[in-house]
């Protein structure tokens, strides 16, 4: 029997249907787009609606940074043994005019990364335990 | 003529070295403290206000340092504040500082940061905290501060064509500046074989290019001009021109520690300046003088590419130019504008609430004079910039 896959952190992102999405806030009076959602209400000094819509962000974006870690992160990174380096990229999403980081996928080429190049969303382990596989988002080449 | 009310005066500056020795950061603290007010011929008595940058990894007593620090050296009964802004927490102290001799409630102040870091990467502090967003990007993403300086370095690789050996520049000319500061923990000389045999920490980035943690602490002792000018030192003077604190301004769309997005830029104006050039902007506006007054500068360089960041930022050249400011000389000792004469993060680690009085300590010795082989000749205009994270500015600017 395969083990459960569980998100790391809970309200950040789903994979329902097989498509990874990122759960962010959108303020319905000024348009901005907040992720995580982390407030009921929106920032904008200039706006200050009292809440914010539950809503998925684009999937895919552009490379703005990329880097490769190399040395184990202290807790509570579930670095494993033997450790295993993993790239980080930050990727700007048009629609939403933000940069949002995530880890780079698995078997990710960094050496063949550029800036400007299209990114897509995925969802793939992060580490696994005895009782689940617990999962979080990436961003890969389109 | 009497003096202006609002101008205050440095009287004392003093540090205990940097390293990495291990002892309560009490200790530190005080010796820093009686150096800063052995040095401005004043004792613990004389002073009206005691301020503190806090630290976070040394329990309780860190977090209420003013009156930890003012017990040490005993309770007199005077006025107290702690202030953390993380790195930015010393130069909120220095303000804090300030702002009781302009409100005319002391004379003389004293501000004191000191730290005792844990080895390797900085984490979060314990617990599980997934609202706390310092935890989400360690607990998530892996995103040390290493990762971040690593995404601000290959985003000049690829934005301006920066290689790792101007990275590198920056390291060999900042290990050449600390060597003769006795407060510097790294006192040797890199050259660029050793430093391509280093190991990449995070790419681009090599254990080298990335300042260290360390002990250490850093004091000075302010005073109202109307007080300075009763003394006999007055060579010795130095005033604080200005001192920003600004956060940044909404929509914030650049990539900033420890969060995991930037701000949206959907539905507002993106302000008229990044964060960082507007922390160095409002240090200018306040003291009414220019990039092009400064004779030397102390930047974070937390990794050696964020130093060029930092030319840019606080208006030594243009976007994408500081990598030919660095090769043409002008901010090594000697060039037009030396950045980081004591040598920098690169020579000290950082000790996060001391770094940024530490700062303000070399722009101290250096106005006065007093800054021996590092000493940049006839400094009399000097910055010191920093940025805390979850988005905490900091510049100080002195002037003799």
């Amino acid at each position: 029997m395969s083990k459960a896959r569980v998100p790391v952190i809970d309200g950040y992102f789903t994979e329902d249907g097989g498509q990874a999405r990122l759960l962010g806030g959108r303020c319905g009076t000024c348009g901005a787009f907040f992720f995580p959602k982390q407030y009921s209400f929106c920032r904008n000094p200039a706006c200050g609606a009292p809440d914010l819509e539950d809503v998925a962000l684009s999937t895919t974006g552009t490379l703005w940074s990329f880097t490769d870690n190399r040395f184990a992160p202290p807790p509570p990174y579930p670095a494993g043994e033997p450790f295993e380096p993993y790239g980080v990229a930050a990727v700007q999403l048009d629609e939403e005019q933000m940069i949002v980081l995530g880890q780079l996928a698995r078997g990710t080429d960094v050496a063949a990364l550029h800036a400007g190049q299209a990114m897509e969303l995925v969802v793939e382990p992060l580490y696994e335990d005895d009782d689940a596989v617990h999962t979080v988002w990436k961003w890969r080449p389109a | 003529m009497s003096p202006d009310p609002n101008d205050v005066v440095i009287l004392g500056a003093g540090m205990h070295p940097w390293g990495k020795w291990g002892r309560n950061f009490v200790e530190y603290g005080v010796v820093a403290a009686r150096a800063a007010l052995a040095d401005a011929g004043l004792t613990w008595n004389d002073v009206g206000f005691l301020a503190a940058g806090n630290t976070m990894r040394n329990g309780y007593p860190g977090y209420v340092a003013g009156s930890t620090f003012a017990q040490a050296l005993g309770w007199r009964g005077n006025r107290v504040s702690s202030s953390y802004a993380a790195c930015a927490s010393g130069a909120v102290a220095v303000d804090q500082a300030r702002a009781q001799i302009q409100a005319g409630r002391c004379d003389v102040a004293l501000v004191v940061g000191a730290d005792t870091a844990p080895k390797g990467f900085f984490g979060p502090l314990p617990g599980e905290r997934p609202e706390d967003p310092d935890w989400v990007r360690f607990r998530v993403l892996g995103a040390t501060n290493p990762t971040y300086f690593a995404l601000y370095a290959r985003r000049r690789m690829e934005q301006y064509g920066a290689t790792p050996k101007d990275f590198a520049t920056v390291k060999v000319k900042n290990s050449r500046h600390g060597l003769a500061n006795p407060n510097a923990r790294y006192r040797k000389e890199f050259g660029y074989d050793e430093i391509a045999e280093s190991p990449v920490v995070a790419d681009p980035l090599r254990l080298v290019d990335i300042c260290a943690t360390s002990d250490g602490a850093a004091a000075l002792v302010l005073a109202s001009a109307e007080f300075a000018a009763r003394r006999d030192d007055r060579d010795r003077h130095v005033r604080i021109a200005a001192i920003s604190t600004v956060t940044p301004q909404y929509p914030n769309t650049y990539l900033d520690m420890p969060d995991i997005a930037t701000d949206s830029g959907v539905g507002a104006a993106l302000p008229e300046r990044s964060f960082r050039d507007s922390i160095a902007a409002a240090a200018y506006e306040e003291a009414g003088l220019g990039p092009d007054d400064l004779n030397l500068a102390e930047v974070y360089d937390l990794s050696t590419a964020l130093e060029l960041d930092w030319y840019e930022n606080i208006g030594l050249c243009g976007e994408g130019e500081a990598e030919a400011l660095l090769h043409s000389g002008a901010t090594t000792l000697g060039g037009r504008v030396p950045v980081n004469p004591s040598g920098g993060l690169a020579c000290f680690g950082e000790a996060i609430p001391a770094q940024a009085v530490a700062q303000v300590c070399e722009l101290t010795w250096q106005l006065r004079g007093e800054a021996g082989e590092r000493q940049v000749d006839g400094a009399r205009v000097a910055l010191s910039i920093n940025q805390g994270l979850f988005g905490h500015g900091s510049c100080v600017i002195a002037t003799r």
